[in-house]
């Protein structure tokens, strides 16, 4: 090409301003709009919030790609390509996300009442009375007591292996012990619920066993990993200054693990844990294997069988009545329900983590 | 001035709560192997009696054990496969974006968004896959049929409700998508600096350093990524069990009504009402599931740990 116009500046020469793609962008998505108002406006169907912007995302690319392989050249319209592209997954990941949490928030709010949080199921048929529409509460019992029982297992056996870990462990066995931690993290919920009846269906000789403990066992199955991982973290992060200076004062290496290096790291134990309870209260496999599902109130982690929130989501959407929407309703009230405790769990998670964690000067 | 007391080695008192915590822990170190090792002994202890019995007695009264397997083993692989193949252009995309594209300070903010996509229980995405994304998905689903009908993958006839594999593989996808943008990011984050300036000052534009530096120093982490993603597809029992529509066939379909079931959907369906030797049998497809899993996982653990050695970044 011939230069005509003299002196040319050759950082900003062939450059698009720094303004294009964002017009572009929101030019694309306000066209997508408009395309899809009168679309709806002309079928009178409803607006397609999620392919205007998915559509408009992709226009966006292409219309990029193009101004910047005219102005530009190719190399440079490559790059922008794989820019968009990569902005292009981040809005894909963000549609299901979006779409779903609108749809438990709207769904669930119908039945987030209060009879739903202090009735059973037992004898409601349908959509029940007017007095007694049926609740969740003996799944909110359940879930908080195989929960608790996992956690009061899961939180002495990891920390306690962490603890192995970082401070005694060295050779072959915490070598094997970090390695199929790893690896247990990956075990499938199902196969955790599974061993768990294996176990106890042996132990008790009873083919159909069905009670909560065993629900908590294959729940610590999933939950020691997490909180293991979690712990020996934290635990590596406690300076080795802290524990030479205690051992130079004479104190024992258990009591110094236990006056100095957990009191160093508990808020990243708690946070560690708080997470592996977010991760297993959700869980809808084995307790479907193993604690079984019921209509009625069970405070026995030892005896029959016992509900749990995600089953109950699980149950009232599987076995409707016949008359199909007051179930899917309680459905989408446990789902949120069980939604804002995950959420209410890793916002204290995260809060305990800022909050109480040391300042290490860094 | 040394005298000898001081070079002979002191030997510390041993304390009996010493060797008490001491060994706790030791033996709660132990106990996590032994769970493992718990595992294995009696899911095969519970499936020993399937692999014994007339197959005739098997819920499907199939010629062989083998034969009841087959469908499920394939319908897990190949749902695990293609919700893979969905979610990794796009987790690495979400990746690269999240460590070399966004600014620095919401960089943290977009990793903690998609965390919370793996803080959803995954009866809540089945809940939502079958409520919302089956009917959504199923116009289209009838337009691939309609006019790519003659591609095997979209055969005729299609599925009225949605409810296909390839539903249950998008949902899949979603579900792994957080663990596989994690890994991803990690391994990205590490690639040496040096490496990348020195590709920008020979003039490289953004996406030709990622092309020559940070992939390539990534692959290995990407490749394991991946591998803890199908782990993690080929066990999702809640969201299989509620959208698919299963049949016991075995084929490539991806629009169609008979969809090949996979393992853990098929325990999730069966479990509560079976009895006797099927239960035995239900435990038998969970165990090969459970050796599934193991061997994938492990192979993603060895390539991560492999790259950790010389990354010279832990």
């Amino acid at each position: 090409m011939t230069v005509t116009t003299g002196i040319v500046n050759s950082l900003t020469s062939a450059r698009l301003p720094k303004w294009v793609p964002w017009a572009l962008l929101a030019g694309s998505w306000a066209v997508l709009a408009v395309v899809y108002g009168i679309l709806a406006a002309g079928s009178g169907g409803d607006y397609n919030i999620v392919a205007v912007i998915f559509l408009g995302t992709v226009l966006f690319d292409v219309l990029l790609v193009t101004t910047s392989y005219l102005v530009e050249g190719s190399r440079k319209a490559r790059d922008r390509l794989v820019t968009s592209l990569v902005a292009t997954a981040f809005v894909i990941a963000m549609l299901p996300l979006v779409s779903l949490v609108f749809t438990v928030v709207v769904d669930g709010w119908k039945r987030f009442d209060i009879a739903f949080f202090t009735q059973s199921m037992r004898n409601i048929v349908g959509a029940g009375t007017e007095q007694f529409p049926g609740g969740a509460l003996h799944a909110i019992v359940g879930t908080l007591e195989i929960t608790g029982m996992a956690t009061l297992i899961s939180v002495p056996v990891g920390l306690l292996a962490a603890i192995y870990l970082v401070e005694y462990g060295r050779g072959h066995l915490s070598r094997a012990i970090t390695f199929f931690v790893d690896v247990m993290t990956g075990i499938p919920s199902i196969v955790a619920g599974l061993f768990a009846f294996a176990l106890f269906a042996l132990v008790f000789n009873d083919p159909g066993i069905r009670f909560g403990f065993g629900g908590a066992i294959a729940l610590t199955l999933l939950m020691v990993p997490t909180v293991v991982r979690s712990s020996e973290e934290m635990l590596k992060l406690v300076p080795n200054e802290l524990r030479e200076a205690s051992f130079a004062l004479g104190v024992p290496k258990w009591l110094t693990i236990v006056k100095v290096v957990i009191p160093t790291s508990i808020a990243g134990i708690t946070t560690g844990v708080t997470l592996a309870i977010a991760r297993v209260i959700g869980e809808t496999a084995p307790l479907l294997i193993i604690a079984g599902f019921t209509s009625s109130m069970n405070y026995d982690l030892f005896s029959g069988r016992m509900m749990a929130l995600p089953l109950f989501v699980y149950t009232q959407y599987a076995n409707p009545g016949t008359d199909v929407q007051p179930y899917l309703d309680r459905a989408w009230a446990a789902a949120l329900t069980l939604i804002l405790i995950v959420m209410l769990l890793n916002l204290v998670a995260r809060l305990v983590a800022r909050i109480f964690s040391p300042k290490l000067g860094r | 001035m040394t005298s000898p007391a001081a070079s002979a080695p002191v030997k510390t008192r041993s304390r009996p709560a010493d060797r008490v915590f001491a060994s706790s822990a030791l033996a709660a170190g132990i106990l996590i192997l032994t769970a493992l090792g718990a595992v294995a002994v009696f899911l095969i202890a519970q499936s020993l009696p399937a692999f014994l019995v007339d197959p005739a007695e098997l819920p499907t009264a199939p010629t062989s054990f083998w034969e009841y397997v087959a469908p499920l083993a394939f319908g897990t692989v190949w749902a695990a496969a293609l919700a893979l193949l969905m979610a990794l252009p796009v987790s690495i995309g979400i990746a690269l974006f999240i460590s070399h594209y966004s600014p620095r300070r919401i960089a943290q903010t977009l990793g903690y968004i998609v965390d919370l996509l793996a803080a959803v229980p995954s009866v809540v995405f089945g809940l939502w896959g079958i409520t919302v994304l089956a009917p959504f998905v199923q116009p289209f689903y009838a337009w691939l049929v309609a006019n790519l009908g003659w591609i095997p993958l979209f055969a005729p006839p299609v599925s009225g409700t949605g409810r296909t594999i390839l539903t249950v593989a998008i949902v899949l996808a979603v579900m792994i998508l957080p663990i596989i943008t994690a890994v991803c990011r990690e391994v990205f984050l590490q690639t040496p600096v040096l490496h990348e300036e020195a590709a920008l000052a020979l003039g490289a534009t953004r996406w030709e350093m990622i092309q020559t530096a940070v992939i390539p120093f990534g692959m290995p982490g990407i490749i394991s990524a991946s591998m803890l993603g199908l782990g993690r597809a080929l066990g999702e029992t809640m969201v299989v069990a509620m959208v698919l529509s299963p049949a016991l066939v075995i084929n490539f379909v991806l629009t169609g009504s008979a969809n090949p079931p996979t393992i853990a959907g098929n325990i999730a369906l069966n479990f509560p009402e079976a009895h006797g030797v099927g239960v035995n049998a239900l435990i038998a497809t969970g165990l090969i599931l459970f050796v599934i899993t193991l061997l994938v996982n492990s192979a993603a653990r060895v390539l991560i740990n492999r790259r950790k050695a010389f990354s010279g970044a832990n």
